[in-house]
């Protein structure tokens, strides 16, 4: 008896504390943003003891310029508030901005969060500065390339990342494999089908595409998306007047997946990793590739690169026989920008931040051939014609539409990505697949 | 008081973090955004999400699958150990258990690469084409794939449950094995009737680890197919992991976590009950 008791003692005493923790812990981080480690900023942004920047391990030119510029234009910048640079994998990027905000620890400048609804919940936190404000301060707010930052307002609903990176996107094709073929650019979707499906016969896969990233499909979806029903046919369904699974945009989806059902993306392609979709293209084993302009660094690397700079094309993503959009608005996007921290940018970063928008531009095109949004400074000679097509490109659009999974939260990215490879290899239908994807998006869109 | 440091140790250790996980799963939010207090509103969506109830049948079957396939071929690799191999079954003994050192990650980049089809075909496609067969997408198919991480994971594991049954195997005494080999007991009858029943207990702690083992999955299948092809190999940990760190939503991933540990001690407890009312039917 002494030893029931004893036991059924020990069993409350373990239920109470239970129970005590449970409710410590739900409510302990109850009743706004306490949990977000939000200290109070009525004691101003204040200069961290150095210019720490936080970016994806993936990403060498951000890094990669700014050491440049800490030993050659902003060597006084760096003099005062030394650069020094931490890198974690782009997958636990978001998961470290959360731990670092829940810390009141992030970095003087960061890269943005995988998916714009992290850099958003940030903004609505009061942790990311308001660039208009600050670069409007620092007498750089022109720097900026208007396209680019049109870009980034309609992203994050407010300047609040910079353009590292400026890029459109499109189908770059082999020119010699086109002429070969005797294929000319396609302008339409039809064309495009048509001159995979010959390009197929004659044993040529016609697309490279990454499957296990996924989005290099569900761009195809979107494209097509903004071809038939217009450039407003993904803010449609993030407002909540349209959704994924209606006929009309299921019909975007079907179209993709009849290219996987012909085997055009080539075999396996859910196991093809981005690395291996870009050096299929860039080692001619494949006719075209659906891409952003960013992959013009790796174009412009010759031991990359063996079809040669020369040999490589850059068209925009074909009409839709009937449709609303137009050729000429090509997808934008700023990649996975890089911004920076309301409570550490005290004077010394704000210098860093005027001597990055001046020269990052110039630097970035000279060293790695990659845009940003940032208007250069001075020109740059020993263009490509494909980089100079492609400048021409960008200054001529009249407008931008967004990406597949722009708008949506980041579960939905998720599922949308890792569904394209079923989508065309054919273990998922296209309704399938536009409802899997609208099922993940929040009730509001 | 004896116990007060153990217990102490136990609660800081153990029973803290798991009832703090169990109060966020009353909460919404993230780290960024601040916790809030929403009832059971994360139990309630666990009823109703497609994905936990994928991701809870995906676990299942897995744990059920591979505990038959490890504890099985674990036994009779213990039972080859004792009655054929004898003394010279320790080189055999230490290939196989061989893989269980291996980390896990390199084992499913080895296994990816063994069914790959592209870029390069692997040995398991190279081998199907010599004999005349077109390769296979094997980790396009949910079927396929789930069928590649199951072998996987018994060549991984095998070797451990054989030398944990084995351990239980030389305890049987020599003499009432030969005494039941005098009154006539050979072969699968003597296994039967006298093999197993002593070796219950520790088989039966080998089906409670490997069943608790398999429950929690997450490694393996994350380096070998990332819950692909879609959702369709996406255990309840790795869509927990997702929906914590990548999803922002702590608290719901806390609620999948909290199913996780309800499925556990659930299986854990009816097979030491089961295990306890056959012993007292025995006695």
């Amino acid at each position: 008896m002494l030893n029931v008791s004893r036991d059924r003692r020990l069993h409350a005493g373990l239920a109470g504390m239970a129970m005590l923790l449970v409710a410590a812990t739900a409510c302990g981080g109850g009743g706004g943003n306490s949990g977000g480690g939000q200290a109070s900023t009525s004691a101003g942004p204040r200069d961290p003891s150095a210019f720490t920047v936080l970016s994806n391990a993936e990403n060498t030119t951000v890094p990669g310029e700014l050491r440049k510029l800490a030993a050659g234009a902003c060597a006084a910048e760096n003099t005062a508030l030394p650069l020094q640079i931490q890198t974690v994998p782009q997958t636990s990027l978001d998961q470290k901005l959360q731990l670092l905000a829940g810390q009141n620890a992030l970095p003087a400048m960061f890269a943005a969060g995988n998916a714009p609804a992290t850099t958003k919940a940030l903004v609505k936190a009061g942790d990311i500065a308001n660039l208009q404000t600050e670069l409007t301060k620092l007498g750089v707010a022109n720097d900026v390339e208007p396209a680019a930052l049109s870009t980034i307002q309609n992203l994050y609903g407010g300047f609040y990342v910079v353009p590292d990176e400026f890029n459109i996107e499109g189908i770059f094709y082999n020119k010699k494999i086109f002429a070969q073929e005797h294929i000319s650019v396609p302008q339409t979707w039809d064309q495009l089908v048509s001159d995979a499906a010959r390009l197929h016969g004659q044993g040529i896969q016609p697309f490279s595409a990454s499957g296990q990233q996924g989005w290099p499909i569900t761009r195809l979806i979107s494209g097509y998306l903004y071809r038939s029903l217009g450039p407003d046919a993904l803010s449609a369904v993030a407002s909540g007047t349209a959704k994924l699974s209606d006929p009309r945009y299921v019909q975007a989806a079907q179209a993709v997946a009849a290219l996987g059902a012909k085997g055009y993306f080539g075999k396996g392609v859910e196991s093809i990793d981005y690395d291996t979709s870009v050096n299929t293209f860039l080692t001619g084993k494949a006719a075209m590739l659906y891409m952003g302009t960013w992959v013009l660094a790796n174009i412009s690397d010759p031991k990359a690169d063996t079809v040669g700079a020369g040999n490589i094309g850059f068209m925009p993503f074909p009409t839709v026989a009937g449709g609303a959009g137009n050729i000429d608005q090509y997808p934008a996007n700023v990649g996975l920008p890089f911004t920076f921290g309301a409570k550490t940018l005290g004077p010394k970063v704000s210098a860093w931040l005027k001597c990055f928008v001046q020269n990052y531009g110039t630097g970035v095109l000279k060293d790695y051939g990659t845009y940003s949004g940032f208007t250069p400074g001075t020109p740059v000679a020993g263009l490509s014609a494909l980089q100079t097509q492609v400048q021409q490109t960008m200054a001529s659009s009249k407008q931008s539409v967004l990406w597949f999974e722009a708008l949506f939260s980041t579960q939905a990215t998720t599922v949308s990505q890792q569904n394209a490879a079923p989508l065309v290899n054919g273990s998922m239908s296209p309704g399938a697949f536009m409802n899997t994807v609208q099922a993940a998006l929040p009730p509001s869109g | 008081m004896l116990v007060g440091p153990a217990l102490l140790i136990y609660t800081a250790v153990m029973l803290v973090p798991v009832f703090w996980s169990a109060g966020y799963s009353l909460t919404s939010g993230n780290a960024i955004t601040g916790y809030h207090f929403t009832g059971l509103a994360n139990i309630r969506h666990l009823a109703s999400d497609p994905n936990v109830r994928t991701a809870l049948w995906f676990t299942l079957r897995y744990a059920v699958v591979l505990t038959i396939g490890q504890v099985l071929l674990g036994y009779l690799l213990a039972l080859f150990y004792v009655f054929a191999l004898r003394r010279a079954s320790a080189v055999i003994r230490t290939l196989i258990f061989f893989p269980v050192v291996l980390p896990t990650v390199a084992v499913a980049l080895m296994f990816g690469r063994l069914f790959a089809i592209a870029p390069v075909e692997g040995p398991v496609n190279s081998f199907l084409n010599l004999i005349g067969y077109h390769s296979v997408d094997w980790f396009s198919s949910p079927s396929h794939a789930f069928w590649i991480i199951i072998t996987m994971d018994i060549w991984r594991s095998m070797g451990f449950y054989a030398v944990l049954l084995y351990a239980g195997l030389i305890d049987i005494p020599e003499t009432m094995m030969e005494a039941a080999r005098i009154d006539g007991a050979t072969g699968f009858r003597l296994v039967r009737h006298i093999v197993i029943p002593l070796s219950f207990p520790v088989l039966l702690s080998a089906i409670i680890f490997s069943i608790n083992g398999t429950l929690k999955v997450f490694d393996s299948i994350l380096a070998l197919t990332n819950g692909g092809p879609g959702n369709a190999t996406t255990p309840l940990t790795l869509y927990m992991f997702n929906t914590s760190f990548s999803y922002g939503e702590y608290g719901y991933g806390a609620a999948i976590a909290l199913l996780l540990t309800v499925m556990c001690l659930i299986v854990t407890v009816t097979l030491y009950r089961w295990s306890r009312a056959d012993q007292q039917q025995a006695a």
